[in-house]
């Protein structure tokens, strides 16, 4: 798992370009779909045919990474840029980015008396051009860059960007692996520009009309040194999402997934995040409304370069999702 | 069952946004003896059907008032026993000191919201507005008793019952929008006199405190002809800027603007002269901030109307209404009802 | 010339009838059907039955402006903004308010009445009112409805070296480039949508795209320029002049890849001028088309504009005509075959 986990980190997929991370994921899973396919957003949906006896259910984590795109250049080569997604200027100071083409930039700053005056307007980025003409034959207006690093195996622990969400692939990924027969008509979707407002997923949900979707992704923890108010913690085991600013659960399902987890001795922890959305959100309402829930793996530093995951914790998120899926999923 | 009875009830009962299933049975005895069918769906709105006379294909009309609370929600038990938490909605912290809660844990336990004595008070920590993250619920449970009893997620609501004040005013929580659910009882009511060839779905939404949720799935399920949400909107006091609130006891609001398809309501203007009842006119420039504002653009588009109830303190626990306002809304409504016919929705062009 | 009828019609979100009127008489004609929906969509359909894919432009009619939510005893009106208006443009201009266009004026507390502390902070939305000279509250009432929407006061003229300025360019210039783009020989399906309400939430595109279910989407654009006095080159955003911008990214969408550079092919192919839209802030239909059922592919394609959400704004008369030239020949590259 942890080649996979490198391998999908380390790729490039900015939100709404989405292409190179994309054929990654389709290599692997190809062979263990009934049907793969993409839609016009660039969703990727594999589907796993169930027996007739179960439901339909959505499963989504996002293969979009938070980015930046180029807005001009300047007379001396230098680029300026917009953010692709949420992040915070002092996050970006000093970081190292790469474009789709292989095209390496650094991130600084116009001369500030004070730090308080980091604003985006403030950046750029230098690909090491002389003049407009040389930056020009690399990159565009329009191009798109991520940041760029590669894995760190602390052993248990991983850190790396994008683990937002490339992390919630490789749990959709392994649970497509490891299910094995099972009654539920399962789609297994890599949405797409969910960094920019849940876009995939809600096209995807509207074309594959679930009654249940469950969307694995990340989520923030309350355990390091003088952190916001959090139980959630690096280790703890699978996050079972009551709540965050998108959506609130649905809570039959919640309770479920608790019910599974305990069953199943898997690790678990309810977790209220008071600032960030998924893809859970668009698919609750999609048409008529769907039952919706979000099983999330526990993440330090999110939206920086350097996020930080737990092995036993995306183990545990496979197993809570393989587990769910085996069972009936007849909700109280 | 009277419309008083019934918003007293309501209020006094619990349902915070994305937790409205508690308010079902309450609804269901009420409006059972006045629709012919009755169903929820998978976001928890509550669905009433009431058929209309005549052949089919008949003219719909969806009336959505929302059930759902402003409320809190835990976060965290902290070792000494105290619950940290949360908003579901949008609540004011500078509401909440002193503040006596209910946490709806595996049974329901009183709380209240701690506060520091005066006595205690550095220089200047008076001047400042607490903040929420600050703030802690204290149940007079040690942390070890509480953790069988309360888990993360659960949530909080204001313990309050229904004060009546002088007038026919009421003052409690939650009006916003369980009042719009009471009109529709009123309305629902008001329809058993009078001869309606329209289908209604009197549908009490839920989650539009945390983004119109209940109301646009709810919408896209009924595809109505006509949608009308019923809300509460700003009450007059002092100080307040004058084109922005409505009296309360002078009669609903009805109002106007992009969100709101200019027939619809000019036959709610002509509906009110038929009802004989006095209404006040707000003007809503873009967003309305209610259910409207899902249900218009469900889709191929649903002509929207909204009809308000003024109400003052909103997101607090003592919300203020006149009783006569809600009565008078419900009876606006049913008139509107009993003139829409075939031949109105089907000239239901913008303008 | 359509353009100045266009510009100088009002059309406040809600509130498009007049401007639909106007293209409604140019376009008769030039299309097969025109229909309306339930929230003043005018969706003009040319080939409907056409095999191939089926194309929707979308076009808002709706402007930023004003409505009127209140009347002072003294018969001067209050009112709020419908739309985004930086409060600072609004003092000490002349407006038209109602369907019976009255002139009125936005006028405040007198500079020497003001303490100097005053002076120091804008004038804020709230402390303005419309003066249409009522001498008193019923005076005002006889001549003023509550929810009356009010417009600038604004003549379209011929500007400088082959400009234009007039009010509502954003999005009228939209508008008039897709009546132009009507005029043009096609055998595809097009669904030309003349939208309401995009200013308040991109709110009437929301239901023409669900409507229409396009399989492409382009969004056609008054957008802004930053080119001041003052804002350096690389802020400049859009330059008038420099031809069609297009859309990179904004808040609401992110453009078909495929389509995106179909365009730029076919512009650099012809020598045509364009440019980007060098901003990934504001929203437009494009957003909502692009989320249409499973998803549409869509772009954004737009004409400059300096000052825009203001008074009086001022584009370029070239930008115009190579819009509507590109967009042609997008139209021809998909009869010929192009796909996103």
């Amino acid at each position: 798992m942890k080649d996979l986990v490198k391998k999908l980190v380390e790729s490039y997929g900015p939100a709404g370009d989405e292409g190179p991370v994309r054929q990654m994921i389709e290599e692997e899973i190809k062979e263990l779909a009934d049907e793969v396919r993409v839609d016009a957003l660039g969703n990727l949906i594999a589907r796993k045919k169930g027996n007739g006896k179960g439901k339909k259910v959505m499963l989504a984590a996002h293969m979009d990474e938070i980015g930046i795109i180029v807005t001009s250049i300047d007379d001396k080569g230098f680029l300026r840029f917009a953010p692709v997604g949420g992040w915070s200027p002092p996050t970006l100071l000093g970081k190292r980015v790469i474009f789709a083409n292989g095209t390496s930039g650094v991130i600084h700053t116009e001369h500030l008396d004070d730090i308080k005056e980091l604003k985006v307007t403030k950046l750029f980025i230098d690909i090491g051009a002389s003049d407009k003409a040389t930056a020009s034959e690399n990159v565009g207006i329009g191009d798109m860059a991520v940041f760029y690093g590669p894995l760190f195996d602390m052993g248990e622990r991983w850190v790396a960007k994008a683990m937002d969400d490339r992390i919630g692939c490789v749990v959709l990924i392994e649970t497509l692996r490891q299910l094995g027969a099972c009654d539920h008509d399962v789609y297994f979707v890599f949405t797409v520009q969910e960094e920019v407002g849940l876009r995939g997923a809600r096209t995807a949900a509207y074309g594959v009309d679930p009654e249940i979707g469950i969307a694995c992704d990340v989520t923030r923890v309350g355990d390091t040194p003088k952190s916001h108010i959090m139980e959630v913690s690096l280790g703890g085991g699978a996050a079972i999402k009551v709540k965050d600013s998108s959506l609130i659960c649905h809570p039959a399902l919640r309770k479920h997934l608790v019910e599974i987890a305990k069953e199943n001795k898997i690790p678990y922890q309810l977790e209220v995040l008071e600032r960030g959305g998924t893809d859970a959100a668009a698919m609750q309402l999609s048409r008529a409304g769907i039952i919706a829930g979000v099983i999330s793996v526990p993440c330090r530093y999110i939206h920086s370069p350097s996020e930080m995951v737990d092995a036993g914790d995306v183990k545990a998120c496979v197993d809570l999702l393989v587990q769910s899926l085996k069972g009936s999923m007849v909700l109280q | 069952m009277q419309v008083k009875e019934l918003l007293k009830n309501l209020s006094e009962s619990a349902g915070v946004a994305g937790f409205e299933h508690g308010l079902h049975s309450s609804l269901r005895a009420a409006w059972e003896p006045l629709v012919h069918e009755m169903s929820t769906d998978v976001l928890g709105n509550f669905v009433a059907k009431r058929r209309g006379v005549g052949e089919e294909p008949r003219p719909s009309v969806m009336l959505a008032a929302h059930m759902d609370e402003v409320g809190m929600m835990v976060t965290k038990i902290d070792e000494r026993g105290y619950i940290r938490f949360t908003q579901v909605g949008g609540i004011d912290p500078r509401i909440l000191p002193g503040m006596e809660v209910t946490v709806h844990g595996r049974r329901q336990l009183a709380g209240i919201i701690g506060t520091k004595p005066p006595h205690l008070l550095s220089a200047g920590e008076e001047d400042k507005a607490p903040k929420m993250e600050e703030l802690f619920i204290d149940v007079g449970l040690a942390q070890e008793r509480l953790v069988d009893v309360v888990e993360i997620g659960d949530v909080i609501t204001f313990q309050r019952d229904v004060t009546e004040l002088a007038n026919d005013f009421l003052a409690g929580k939650s009006f916003d929008d369980r009042a719009g659910v009471a009109v529709i009882h009123s309305c629902l009511q008001w329809l058993e006199k009078l001869c309606i060839t329209a289908d209604v779905y009197a549908v009490a939404t839920v989650q539009e405190e945390i983004g119109l949720k209940g109301a646009t799935v709810s919408t896209y399920g009924l595809e109505p002809d006509i949608g009308i949400a019923i809300d509460v909107c700003h009450g007059d006091g002092p100080g307040q800027p004058e084109d922005l609130v409505s009296e309360l006891g002078k009669g609903p609001v009805i109002t106007m603007g992009p969100n709101i398809a200019p027939r619809v309501y000019e036959l709610l203007e002509q509906a009110a002269k038929d009802a004989g009842i006095e209404v006040q006119v707000d003007v809503a420039p873009a967003q309305t901030g209610t259910d409207a504002w899902a249900m218009q653009i469900s889709r191929h588009g649903v002509p929207t109307g909204l009809v308000s109830v003024p109400l003052r303190y909103m997101h607090t626990s003592v919300e203020t209404l006149h009783l006569d306002d809600v009565e008078k809304a419900g009876k606006l409504l049913a008139f509107f009802i009993a003139a829409v016919n075939r031949g109105f929705v089907e000239g239901l062009v913008w303008s | 010339m359509v353009l100045k009828m266009l510009s100088e019609a009002p059309g406040v979100a809600g509130h498009e009838q007049a401007v639909r009127a106007i293209i409604r008489a140019e376009i008769e004609g030039l299309v097969d059907v025109i229909e309306s929906d339930t929230i003043g969509n005018m969706i003009a359909i040319k080939n409907p039955d056409a095999p191939g894919p089926k194309i929707m432009f979308a076009a808002h009619m709706d402007e930023v402006g004003m409505i009127i939510t209140g009347f002072e005893r003294s018969g001067f009106l209050r009112f709020r903004k419908a739309g985004g208006i930086d409060d600072r443009v609004l003092l000490s201009k002349t407006v038209r308010v109602g369907k019976e266009q009255l002139p009125g004026v936005i006028g405040s507390k007198p500079i020497h009445l003001q303490e100097p502390r005053e002076r120091q902070h804008p004038v804020r939305m709230r402390d303005m009112y419309i003066d249409i000279g009522a001498k008193n509250k019923e005076d005002a009432q006889k001549r003023v409805k509550l929810g009356d929407v009010v417009v600038f006061d604004t003549q379209y003229s011929e500007f400088g070296d082959g400009f234009v300025k007039g009010k509502a360019m954003d999005d009228r210039v939209g508008c008039a480039v897709l009546i132009s783009l009507l005029k043009e020989q096609t055998s595809l399906p097009i669904y030309a949508c003349f939208t309401v309400q995009e200013e308040i939430g991109l709110r009437g595109s929301a239901i023409a795209a669900h409507r229409v279910h396009p399989d492409m989407g382009v969004a056609l654009e008054g957008t802004v320029s930053n080119e001041l006095a003052e804002v350096e080159p690389e802020f400049h955003v859009t330059n008038l002049g420099a031809g069609p911008a297009l859309t990179v990214m904004d808040a609401a969408t992110i453009p078909n890849r495929k389509m995106l550079k179909e365009l730029i092919r076919l512009a650099e192919h012809s020598e045509l001028p364009y440019q980007f839209r060098r901003t990934t802030g504001g929203g437009t239909d494009a957003g909502r088309m692009s989320l249409a059922h499973t998803g549409v592919p869509t772009v954004g394609v737009s004409v400059p504009c300096r000052y825009i959400h203001a008074p009086v704004s001022v584009a370029c008369q070239d930008d115009f005509k190579n819009t509507v030239k590109l967009l042609s020949l997008f139209l021809k590259s998909i009869e010929g075959g192009f796909r996103p």
